[in-house]
């Protein structure tokens, strides 16, 4: 009798325990739209390598029986009714607490209606398009626009003291986002752009377009071209065509000074200036955590770049999220941290999420392409902090 | 052939074409699947819009034998104008439609004049091309479509004012199968017509029917026009139900991918489109869900699979299985 | 008046680099779709399997450019043989359609293949020193690469006019796609020599795929991203021809740098128009024959 009771109770405490433990695990599902196939799966991949490392190495930071499972879907470029349709599905079939990810603007904007009717936080981890925080109450953008990047460039241009511009930026919005933020401030310090260019997306061949600037003997070119090999390509034909000994110099942004492109670009980088929120090469601590972690997992070839940090950063917000509620919230109250996010722990060095307009705060660095051990990297010489979404300043909601 | 060979052939065929229960089989299962996969209808309304667009493409590639490689450029038409219209005020779907259709009718009608004298590869590149500058068109005509950002602020009213798009989908389920049906009727009668016949003529020999006095490139032409106003539709239906329009609702990418679907399902048969479209995307969801990195090596390797076993897609591989049965009646 | 010389004769110039890499890929492909008639949309498979080998040759195992390229052309070469054998000769009766099916598989299948085994980024290209920097012509200096892609595409033509309008093999291969059976019969081993053709037409697209790299960047969705222009050279150039394709690709590589260069916001419109004009002209490309 005594051994029986004895083990009766032990097994009930057992199987209270273990109901117990089951309650107690919760599963916070993050559904990741990114772009995995076709021929725009570059930036994806950087993302989604950024939110995993993040992922692998924040474990011990969840509170007790909390776990957190990501949801890949591949929306195949810039395909809006996909993305739509995912989003869609991952609210209403995997029943997601956030969505994130998301390369192309087309995608998020779509996304954005569906995130407001099912009330489930969007983190836009790149679509950089200026109004998309305003797309809907449940989204908050952890990336860039491309005004809040291009502007500094176009300063810093302005105060070298060059006075004659040119732009030339790939035919799309942001494209035309690139082609705003650094005229605005180029010729706020004083300079005029005295023509400019926009170039058919499928070009792979930039020739005509660099023979064009170079008739037309601009100081500086202000040049913006998707990431990825078109912006190795613009690089090759600057060189070719000897706008450098025609004394014209280039500007341009992360976008084309890629970090993972720069083994490809070595001497034709070498000397260029750019406008960027991230660089590689970066030498402040949280960086080099950061790189440790991502050489650790991906081996000492692989280079992140900003998507790859834009990843990361979007899932601490996540963390954190998690980690102020324990696990148990709804969108609404995710949605009230997500809005007051910051931290100064980001490989990017601090950043922060606009209460007012739901988008990021961050530095914009002033980087130059220089060989540094044998390797062309992007070497910060230059900071303007806290830099606000100019568009969203200058176009207040009506 | 002798004449009376001829007509024997042409009797048995329409007499073996009359409502053949099978055919029922695809309405069965579009209703069946509403109650068993109540949480894929938004995916469903998409294979049903999708479907009636590869039924558009195999009326020209199957019966007439047009090879095109630039259909989406209807698509899209008929997307753009019912989204321009739902941005602009006008949202009540069925006139988007009607709208659609005539709009994509009357740009097949115009670039089928220019291209359909035409042969072989030329045919195929003029289509392509017809594609890509329309494509090229809407990127730069921001303020009509919103470029490459996309079509925004639509506004779609309920469909006939009594049923509003849901988050799950069930209206667009309905009303893209509705549609499609519509377009299914046509289709068929149109196939089981002189008219059908004709085109089917025209694709076996060109020069014969010349010789019996068919106006071949009015026949061609008529099709071809008519298949742009469904490719329309298909193009507005997944305008309304999924609320945007973007770019690549024109582009060369879909043409090539709806040729693909049609082919591999199994041209010229009707039901090509039916097979062809919804196996191909539910392959692609499953896959991509799978293996979201390399999802493309197992659609293409499921596309080279049909072909080595069987010509004529999906549905020439059926017949092939089907004549392999043992038969109980001699023929 | 001189500034607009010098950007004439540099449009000339670039145009006509672009137009030869064209060339040099899509030579083959009027091989297998004009001399076999088989609708290869996945010509650039092979385009670019060239040049996945070349980068490889040279980053991964340090071999020089000049030996890499034949190699990676070699490399290809071979591997085509089974390809054909096993997924190309079973189609030769089938109709384009289903040509098209198979080819597209493929296609899909390179393109998860090529990120598999070197990721979706695309590939680094450097051309070997003696062929970098630019060659001085007095007040002119021009690309050596580029100045290398024009020569080689004007040897190639030449090369590929005599050995195959000339000889005796380009003459059993148009004996046997005109009639197998017949060319059979005069004791042409046609199943050999349609290997040879394709694996000619093939060898040809890795050359150009490898050579060409510099301007065409390698990555895995190459074979779909530049398939429309491939067809529309041998389209306008005429089906089965040589000196078709030559004439296309440098009509179409010139004018698409010239529009690029005098009117950038129209500029992709222009080529098709082009193409459009073209193909109305002469349907069956300014070369084919009827």
């Amino acid at each position: 009798m005594h051994m029986t009771s004895r083990f009766i109770l032990a097994l009930l405490s057992a199987s209270l325990a273990g109901i117990g433990v089951a309650a107690a695990q919760t599963e916070i599902k993050v559904g990741v739209i990114s772009t995995m196939s076709g021929p725009d799966a570059q930036p994806g991949d950087q993302m989604n390598k950024g939110i995993d490392l993040y992922v692998k190495t924040h474990a011990k930071d969840l509170p007790p029986g909390v776990k957190v499972t990501l949801i890949y879907r591949d929306d195949t470029g810039a395909n809006p009714d996909i993305a739509k349709r995912l989003a869609t599905e991952l609210v209403t079939r995997e029943h997601v607490n956030f969505i994130a990810g998301v390369v192309w603007s087309p995608n998020a904007s779509a996304i954005a209606p569906v995130a407001t009717e099912a009330k489930v936080p969007f983190i836009d981890m790149n679509a950089a398009a200026a109004p998309i925080p305003r797309l809907s109450p449940y989204i908050i953008r952890d990336s860039f626009t491309l005004w809040q990047v291009a502007g500094p460039i176009g300063e810093w241009a302005a105060k070298q003291g060059w006075k004659k511009g040119y732009t030339a930026v790939t035919d799309y919005p942001p494209g035309y986002d690139a082609e705003g933020g650094f005229t605005q401030s180029f010729e706020k310090g004083g300079g005029k752009v005295i023509d400019k260019v926009r170039m058919a997306f499928p070009t792979e061949d930039f020739s005509p377009f660099i023979q064009r600037i170079k008739d037309s003997k601009p100081d500086v070119t202000f040049i913006f071209v998707p990431a990825g090999k078109k912006a190795t390509a613009v690089m090759k034909a600057w060189n070719d065509l000897g706008l450098k000994q025609a004394g014209i110099t280039l500007v341009t942004t992360q976008d084309v000074m890629l970090d993972e492109e720069l083994p490809n670009m070595t001497a034709v980088g070498n000397g260029i200036v750019s406008s960027g929120t991230y660089s590689a090469a970066a030498t402040r601590p949280a960086n080099q955590v950061f790189l440790n972690a991502w050489n650790a997992a991906y081996g000492d070839k692989a280079i992140p770049d900003f998507l790859s940090v834009q990843g990361w950063d979007g899932m601490d917000a996540i963390y954190t999220v998690i980690k102020q509620t324990g696990g148990k919230f709804d969108g609404d109250q995710a949605m009230k941290i997500l809005t007051n996010w910051k931290t100064d722990a980001s490989p990017r060095g601090p950043i922060s999420i606009n209460p007012a307009t739901r988008d990021i705060i961050e530095n914009v660095y002033i980087r130059r392409g220089e060989m540094v051990n044998g390797k062309l990297q992007n070497v910060e010489f230059d900071t303007i902090p806290n830099v606000k979404d100019p568009w969203k300043e200058a176009n207040p909601p009506k | 052939m002798t004449t009376s060979r001829q007509t024997d052939v042409v009797a048995r065929f329409s007499r073996r074409h009359r409502l053949h229960p099978l055919e029922a089989l695809p309405w069965l299962l579009i209703v069946v699947s509403f109650f068993l996969f109540p949480d894929y209808l938004a995916l469903g309304a998409q294979i049903l819009a999708t479907t009636l667009f590869g039924l558009s493409v195999d009326l020209v590639l199957g019966y007439a034998g047009i090879v095109t490689l630039g259909h989406a450029a209807f698509f899209g038409m008929g997307a753009y104008t019912a989204g321009y219209l739902a941005a602009h005020g006008v949202g009540a779907p069925v006139v988007g439609m009607i709208a659609a259709m005539a709009m994509a009718g009357a740009v097949g009608f115009l670039s089928g004049l220019i291209i359909l004298r035409a042969q072989g590869l030329s045919i195929l590149m003029l289509t392509l091309v017809v594609c890509v500058m329309l494509q090229e068109a809407a990127n730069k005509a921001t303020s009509i479509t919103g470029g490459a950002d996309g079509l925004q602020g639509m506004e779609v009213a309920p469909v006939l004012d009594l049923f509003r798009f849901d988050l799950y989908g069930k209206t667009a389920y309905w009303y893209a199968a509705i549609v499609l049906f519509l377009g299914w009727l046509v289709a068929r009668t149109l196939v089981h017509s002189p008219f059908g016949r004709s085109l089917t003529g025209i694709r076996e020999n060109v020069a014969r029917m010349r010789a019996i006095g068919t106006p071949v490139f009015g026949r061609l032409l008529t099709i071809y026009t008519i298949s742009a106003a469904m490719a329309g539709a298909a193009g507005a239906l997944i305008a309304e139900t999924t609320q945007l329009v973007a770019l690549n609702a024109i582009s060369v990418d879909l043409s090539g991918v709806i040729l693909v679907m049609v082919i591999f399902g199994g041209v010229g048969r009707l039901y090509g489109a039916f097979v062809g479209v919804p196996l191909y995307m539910i392959a692609q969801d499953r896959f991509s869900e799978i293996d979201p990195t390399y999802w493309y090596f197992w659609i293409g390797l499921l596309l080279v699979i049909v072909v080595m076993f069987a010509r004529g897609g999906v549905l020439g591989l059926m017949e092939l299985l089907w004549q392999r049965l043992p038969r109980r009646r001699v023929r | 008046m001189d500034s607009a010389l010098s950007a004439a004769i540099s449009i000339a110039f670039h145009g006509t680099a672009f137009a030869m890499v064209l060339y040099l890929v899509s030579v083959g492909l009027s091989v297998t779709m004009g001399l076999m008639g088989f609708v290869n949309l996945a010509h650039g498979v092979f385009a670019v399997a060239g040049g996945y080998f070349m980068t490889t040759l040279i980053f991964g195992l340090g071999i020089p450019f000049y030996l890499a390229v034949p190699l990676a052309v070699l490399a290809v070469a071979l591997l085509s043989v089974p390809l054909e054998r096993f997924l190309y000769r079973p189609l030769y009766g089938a109709s384009d359609l289903d040509q098209v099916l198979m080819t597209m598989g493929l296609v899909f299948m390179s393109v998860a293949v090529g990120k598999y085994f070197w990721g979706p980024t695309a590939q680094p290209f450097y051309p070997p020193t003696a062929l970098s920097g630019q060659l001085e012509f007095g007040l002119r200096s021009f690309p050596a690469y580029r100045s290398f892609l024009i020569g080689s595409g004007a040897v190639l033509v030449t090369l590929l006019w005599l050995g195959l309008d000339r000889t005796r093999f380009g003459a059993q291969i148009r004996a046997a796609v005109d009639n197998r059976r017949m060319a059979q019969s005069v004791g042409i081993n046609t199943s050999r020599l349609f290997t040879l053709a394709f694996a000619l037409g093939s060898a040809l697209a890795a050359l150009g795929g490898s050579l060409g790299a510099e301007i065409m960047a390698i990555s895995p969705s190459y074979a779909l991203d530049h398939l429309v222009y491939f067809l529309i050279v041998v389209a306008v150039g005429g089906l089965g021809t040589i000196r078709g394709p030559f004439v296309a690709a440098l009509l179409l590589g010139v004018s698409d740098t010239a529009f690029k260069y005098l009117l950038p916001e129209f500029g992709a419109f222009f080529i098709y128009a082009l193409t459009m004009a073209v193909l109305l002209w002469r349907p069956r490309g300014l070369f084919g024959q009827a």
